[in-house]
């Protein structure tokens, strides 16, 4: 089987959550990787030394420079003519291209999976990870998202793929990128970071979050998360958002600060190595997932473990 | 314009998914069914709209048994005009790919300005259907959508994307999925739930827009995740520091 993986970049390097989607697609056969947008050469040539892949297609042309989906999943469509699958990462780039793949294929697309369990069989999560489905395609393509924390990442080094210039490319006139608002941050992206702290609607407002949990993570050297209480009050923005419609995180530490583990909430990080909590219900539910747990006000406890570390 | 509102009958997201034990899938047999989060959220965007004068008429659309008539009458009550039910016997599951395809029929049927979906269903968690009708379409999508601005012949997505926000145009008719923080919906009042009663309804079935509903997946086994167990609990932050020591952390 070939299969295609769609590389997520940001004009010069190739992003972790390709790595785990090129591991999930050597389970299914040839590796071959896409590589859109403007003035990607030195990513096609990353691309070409990620561990196991045998060919980049690189596609350079101005209506790719923003990754539209409209202009996107025609030429990746084209491409399916010598593919049997097309995986892309569950992110939100992944999540907006992918399903536009499927449908101009002619298929239906297995959504973040967990697993590759035969060559069209694949698990995974419904009902928030409550669930765990193990289903089967009969399409004669598959085209798949693919959950980063559920597979390694292969190495950015050791291949030696050829590249290939693909044409074809075109502006379908019916989107246009306007702008971007992306948060620059010394802290480590969520999805790969080694310890995470999260804060809730428990810490009341913006400066209270600026003022507790910061601090604590820049101890840890650690990533920042949220619940989307605390993102809907806009305590942080809506990149923290951890949980079954925000970001999927599985690091070796989570700690849980003023959460109280709604299903949504847990959905996003259970699959943490360790997750420790502190709130001050000793209820909450977030105690019947976590490792450690601490009960009482975060006020107090948050800066004295600061302090401490 | 015209905007369409596809909804979907879901288990309510405050109940607590169980899987049946002969692991062909959840137990949804006397449990509480709401609208999808996503889409009590797009029926408030296309109302908003509607109120300000951009839209004129917000048709609701399911794809489900007879009971997601239950589920358009809560978009009726909401603001929404009329509704259409795609009806399926009970117990059968449409896969996003035919919902899709039954979209794109009805949407070539009321030519909508905008079809407002969720950006996800949280049953079946999938974050296609959207984008399946926007390349059935061949319209522009602005998925997870965090404001919409309806312009002339336009609109202007401001999307929840991994680093921040990205704003995107697209020419109408264009396809919009809902984030969370799209807006509040609002709660429907009394007098709006007896008058929903007597919005129109209409009955239809997947045959009479020709779109075979098959499903692509197979399901062949539905099981609990691996569980974790509750730990233990440390009485003091000197505990705690000493257990992230141990673990090397700190
Ligand atoms: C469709 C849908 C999707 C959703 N997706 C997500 C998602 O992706 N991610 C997500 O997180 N949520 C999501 N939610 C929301 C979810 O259901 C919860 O509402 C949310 O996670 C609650 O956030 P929280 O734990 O911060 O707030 P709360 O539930 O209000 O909990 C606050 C906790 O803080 C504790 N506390 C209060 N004061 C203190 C103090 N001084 N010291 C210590 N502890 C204190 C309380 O005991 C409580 O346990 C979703 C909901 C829906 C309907
Ligand atoms: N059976 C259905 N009936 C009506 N709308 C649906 C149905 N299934 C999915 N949708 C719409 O598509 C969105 C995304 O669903 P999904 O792709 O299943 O995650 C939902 O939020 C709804 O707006």
């Amino acid at each position: 089987m070939k299969t295609l993986v769609w590389v997520e970049h940001d004009g010069s390097t190739v992003k972790d959550a390709t790595l785990a989607t090129v591991t999930a697609a050597a389970k299914l056969g040839e590796v071959h990787l896409l590589v859109a947008g403007q003035g990607v050469g030195a990513v096609a040539d990353a691309a070409a030394k990620i561990a196991g892949v045998s060919k980049v297609h690189v596609a350079d042309d101005a209506s790719l420079a923003n990754g539209l989906a409209e202009n996107v999943a025609p030429l990746v469509a084209s491409l399916m003519g010598h593919h049997d699958a097309f995986l892309a990462p569950a992110t939100t780039t992944g999540k907006n291209i992918a399903p536009r793949v499927a449908a101009l294929l002619d298929v239906m697309q297995v959504s973040e999976i967990l697993s590759v369990e035969g060559p069209k069989t694949f698990t995974r999560p419904i009902y928030a990870g409550n669930a765990i489905a193990t289903v089967e395609s009969a399409d004669a393509k598959l085209v798949i998202t693919v959950r980063g924390t559920a597979f390694d990442k292969a190495a950015r080094e050791g291949g030696s793929g050829t590249v290939e210039a693909v044409g074809g490319a075109a502006d379908a006139g019916v989107s246009s990128f306007v702008g971007e608002e992306i948060a620059k941050s010394e802290r480590p992206e969520l999805t790969s970071a080694k310890i995470i702290v999260s804060g809730g609607r428990a810490l009341g407002s913006a400066e209270k979050f600026q003022e507790v949990i910061i601090p604590l993570a820049d101890k840890l050297g650690a990533g920042v998360g949220a619940s989307r209480a605390a993102v809907d009050a806009g305590y942080v923005p809506n990149d923290y958002q951890v949980g079954q419609t925000g970001k999927i995180v599985a690091p070796e530490v989570y700690l849980a600060v003023g959460i109280s583990g709604a299903i949504q909430h847990l959905a996003g990080m259970k699959d943490s190595k360790t997750i420790i909590a502190i709130n001050k219900d000793e209820d909450a539910p977030i105690f019947q997932v976590a490792d450690i747990g601490l009960v009482g006000d975060l006020f107090t406890l948050v800066p004295e473990l600061t302090g401490k570390l | 314009m015209k905007i369409l509102v596809p909804v979907k009958r879901v288990l309510d997201y405050n109940v607590k998914p169980r899987v049946k034990s002969d692991g062909t899938g959840v137990d949804l047999a006397n449990v509480k069914m709401s609208m999808n989060p996503f889409d009590e959220i797009a029926v408030e965007e296309a109302i908003r709209l509607k109120e300000k004068g951009k839209a004129t008429e917000i048709v609701a659309v399911s794809v489900g048994p007879a009971k997601a008539q239950e589920t358009l009458r809560t978009a009726l009550a909401m603001g929404a005009d009329r509704a259409i039910l795609v009806q399926v016997d009970d117990g059968v599951e449409v896969e996003p790919l035919a919902v899709a395809k039954l979209l794109k029929a009805i949407a070539d049927e009321e030519a909508p300005g905008l079809v407002i979906l969720g950006k996800q269903a949280i049953d079946d968690d999938s974050n296609q259907t959207g984008q399946m009708l926007g390349a059935l379409t061949g319209w522009g999508q602005a998925t997870f959508a965090n404001t919409v601005e309806v312009g002339d012949g336009n609109a202007t997505v401001k999307r929840e994307i991994d680093g921040g926000l990205q704003t995107v145009t697209v020419k109408l008719p264009a396809i919009v999925t809902t984030d969370l923080r799209l807006n509040e919906p609002r709660y429907a009042s009394l007098p709006n739930i007896m008058k929903a009663k007597s919005k129109p309804l209409a009955t239809k079935s997947p045959s009479e827009y020709g779109v075979d509903i098959a499903p692509r997946l197979k399901t062949l086994k539905v099981a609990e995740p691996a569980g974790r167990t509750a730990g233990i609990k440390v009485g003091s932050v000197d505990e705690l520091v000493e257990k992230l020591k141990a673990m090397g952390v700190a």
